[in-house]
């Protein structure tokens, strides 16, 4: 039985054109560019100065606070410049620039290929190896791992979901390592389980990766308390909000995190980090990201070092095609549009996908004619229309009784508008204006 | 050159002018049915319903509005094949002239175009020419006997004008129904009408292809039909002498075509599920309450309007449901 979740949803074309290629390693490249803000919270403090020396595996910048995370080098060489530096957010941010020379890692590192399935470990010591190797979420949204392990005072996980929807059309970053890496995963999974005191992980997958759920399925009968559920295709499935609803009924309410209702979520690619971590004692330096585009010569999933600038993984790919227009990073959804190569792959970054300009141009924009498309298919149950309505006529007082706040931005309502109309750009609008609001009063 | 834009990067293959082609494309079953029934008065008054509708709204957003015209939308021509559907096939053609004026020019382009107008403007068209023409608005061709007849064409009572005419006259229901088209007749189109509300199958074959191709969602036709049917039943079951059954109301004057094509207009319907079952269940009873109780044989295209005139307000106090509103933990 596939489960999924009941209110709202779209189903754009799946386009996974990578799916059977397995991943191959990108050679290390010849410049890294590592910023120092990869993940939510606070930026990490630079540790190396122009001039330093850095092995593989170092750590450059530490994580200052709570929601914050380390930040290590990714290659060997020398840094050239800590500057603030374009990333794939438009911003420019610090960052360490690295000139590579050759490919040596830290002492402490495990680079046996072969798999540890004995976790040697205590709690504290795996609390502290994924704080200590700057492990953050895989999936996009980049939370620090060590945060969502730790419950306040007198609250209790009943339940640990595994995010491995990978609902966005195109990326098939997490479908290779189900493939590829099932028993680090569940490793992965029972360190998280033990650390956290949970009895029962819920591995949720989309259908369209039957031979993922396989897989996993397989490999979870050696592991108790780990089962795998397939999930109807359905945009977007993998919002954590909906990843919940779909596998255990309940409902996070509004404004609040999945802890309210018990449960922990993490992706399927955090997994794989944290196996690395802990068995390995590796740091965050790699990640998995899917490069493809119909018209690109070779969409390939690689296995790159974080900093890689984004051009040395489009030439990895066949270089950019004489059409491509627009360059995203991770998913055609919920993606962000690059306006460089020059910028890094960061932790977070899945995929990175080539549109031609036929693709990329958005149709002129038509009156609103009330179709209740985007009522429908909005899957937190508000009204895109009305918000975009207000926005444009600078009612921002009426936005909270919208409950545009309340919106992810998963963009189902300007994908389905037969009106063309730019939906989500509003709300975005409405939600920024009625910050600065309440900061005004 | 880069193309930088915030997410979503796709799009779907939906857009206006598919939608409203595809309201074209449902009505064509019965126009044909209409054709085949009243022959050229119905290729007349479409034609010209048509073509008038397209043109005053160009001229209106060239001339008047002074903004670029967006008839290829295709709303245009929706609301010139619906006018004309709803008006009997030998009304005279400056009265459709006049019709398609008031639909877009009062209905649709006043308020503001498409997307903004609160009352459906076929409708508007129709209920304005049935208001200030009733003479020419309430004679209807004889089926089958005017293929080649226009305005002169041989006229008799639409079905539900005979029962209110009947009632009036103080005839029970059992003797008033040996003067009415069978069931048969009725369902295949073969009695007095409006030229596109005579054919119910073919109305229901559209039906299915808008639910099909979902252009359309089943609610607003469904309440419709569901309220119509249970409060005829309620009164049939009552006094069958004194009213019809719910099969008849079904099948006669405009009730499936409002139902189906006029109370479905996307501008001029409520946004939520919840809100279309309460707009539909409105025109059901407000219908019946016209036919049965009040004035004039038909009361679909008031019905419609007067929930048109609710939707805002619909809009306003029912929300959807919001994920997440109520904890709602097992």
């Amino acid at each position: 039985m596939l489960k999924t979740f009941n209110k709202g949803g779209i189903h754009p074309a799946e386009n996974k054109i990578t799916a059977g290629k397995p991943i191959s390693t990108l050679p290390v490249p010849p410049i890294a560019i590592i910023p120092v803000l990869q993940h939510i919270g606070t930026p990490a403090n630079p540790l190396v100065k122009k001039g330093d020396k850095v092995k593989t595996g170092q750590m450059i910048a530490s994580g200052e606070g709570f929601i914050a995370a380390n930040i290590h080098s990714s290659v060997t060489g020398t840094v050239t410049r800590v500057d603030k530096l374009t990333d794939a957010s438009g911003y420019k941010r610090t960052a360490i620039e690295i000139e590579t020379s050759s490919d040596e890692w830290m002492n402490d590192i495990d680079l046996n290929p072969g798999l540890v399935t004995d976790v040697s470990l205590s709690i504290p010591e795996i609390m502290v190896r994924t704080w200590d190797q700057g492990i953050v979420g895989m999936g996009g949204a980049t939370f620090p791992t060590h945060v969502k392990m730790v419950f306040p005072r007198g609250i209790k996980a009943e339940c640990l979901i595994i995010n491995g929807a990978e609902c966005e059309p195109y990326v098939t970053a997490d479908h290779r390592l189900m493939l590829e890496k099932g028993e680090e995963i569940m490793i992965g999974i029972s360190i998280v389980k033990s650390a956290i005191g949970i009895e029962k992980a819920i591995i949720g997958i989309e259908n369209n990766k039957p031979d993922g759920i396989e897989n996993l399925q397989r490999i979870s009968s050696r592991f108790p308390g780990i089962t795998v559920q397939g999930l109807k295709v359905k945009y977007p499935q993998g919002s954590e909000k909906h990843l919940i609803k779909s596998l255990t009924g309940r409902a996070v309410p509004s404004g609040g995190l999945p802890i309210d209702v018990g449960i922990v979520v993490f992706n399927i690619g955090t997994m794989f980090a944290v196996y690395e971590a802990v068995q390995k004692n590796k740091p965050l330096i790699e990640r998995t990201v899917t490069v493809t585009g119909k018209s690109l010569k070779n969409p390939s999933n690689f296995r790159v070092r974080i900093g890689t600038p984004v051009s040395e993984l489009i030439k990895a790919a066949g270089g950019l095609p004489d059409h491509a227009s627009k360059i995203i990073a991770g998913g055609p959804m919920m993606g962000k549009a690059l306006n460089t190569l020059d910028v890094p792959v960061t932790k977070g970054m899945s995929g990175l996908l080539v549109l031609d300009d036929i693709e990329s141009k958005r149709k002129p924009v038509q009156n609103c004619i009330r179709c209740t498309r985007c009522v429908t298919v909005c899957p937190m149950g508000i009204e895109p229309y009305l918000i975009m309505s207000m926005v444009e006529k600078e009612k921002c007082e009426f936005l909270d009784d919208c409950h545009i706040n309340d919106c992810m931005e998963c963009g189902s309502c300007s994908y389905i508008c037969p009106a063309n109309r730019p939906l989500l750009d509003y709300i975005r609008l409405g939600k920024a204006r009625l910050k600065k609001r309440k900061q005004q009063k | 050159m880069i193309t930088v834009s915030p997410a979503p990067h796709d799009h779907s293959n939906v857009s206006v002018s598919k939608l409203m082609f595809g309201v074209i494309i449902a009505l064509i079953p019965t126009f044909i049915v209409s054709v085949i029934f009243f022959g050229v008065g119905v290729l007349i008054i479409t034609l010209i319903s048509m073509l008038s509708c397209v043109a005053f709204e160009y001229l209106i957003q060239r001339f008047i509005l002074k903004k670029e015209p967006s008839i290829s939308d295709g709303s245009a021509m929706v609301t010139g094949l619906l006018l004309a559907l709803c008006l009997p096939a030998n009304i005279p053609v400056w009265l459709v002239i006049l019709g398609s004026l008031v639909a877009i020019g009062v209905a649709k382009m006043s308020f503001g175009g498409l997307g903004n107008n609160p009352f459906n403007p076929a409708l508007v068209g129709r209920v304005f020419l049935f208001v200030s023409f009733p003479v020419q608005m309430s004679t209807y061709p004889e089926p089958l006997q005017n293929w080649f007849t226009y305005t002169d064409a041989t006229t008799g009572a639409t079905p539900l004008g005979l029962m209110k005419e009947g009632i009036k006259n103080g005839d029970s229901i059992p003797d008033l129904m040996n003067n009415i088209p069978s069931y048969i007749d009725l369902f295949i189109g073969k009695m007095g009408g409006s030229a596109g509300e005579i054919a119910a199958f073919a109305l229901i074959i559209g039906l299915i292809y808008l639910l099909a191709r979902k252009i359309i969602t089943f609610h607003i036709p469904v309440s419709i039909i569901l309220t119509v049917t249970i409060f005829t039943g309620i009164l049939w079951w009552s006094d069958p002498t004194k009213y019809a059954n719910p099969l008849f109301h079904l099948l006669t004057g405009g009730l499936l075509l409002g139902a189906i094509f006029m109370a479905t207009d996307y501008v001029t319907s409520p946004m939520t599920i919840a809100g279309m079952w309460i707009y539909g269940i409105g025109i059901g009873i407000i219908t019946i309450l016209i036919r049965i109780f009040g004035a004039y044989p038909e009361g679909v295209q008031f019905a419609i309007l007067i929930m048109n005139a609710f939707v805002p307000l619909i809009n306003k106090y029912i929300k959807p449901a919001r994920f997440g509103e109520r904890p709602e933990n097992e």
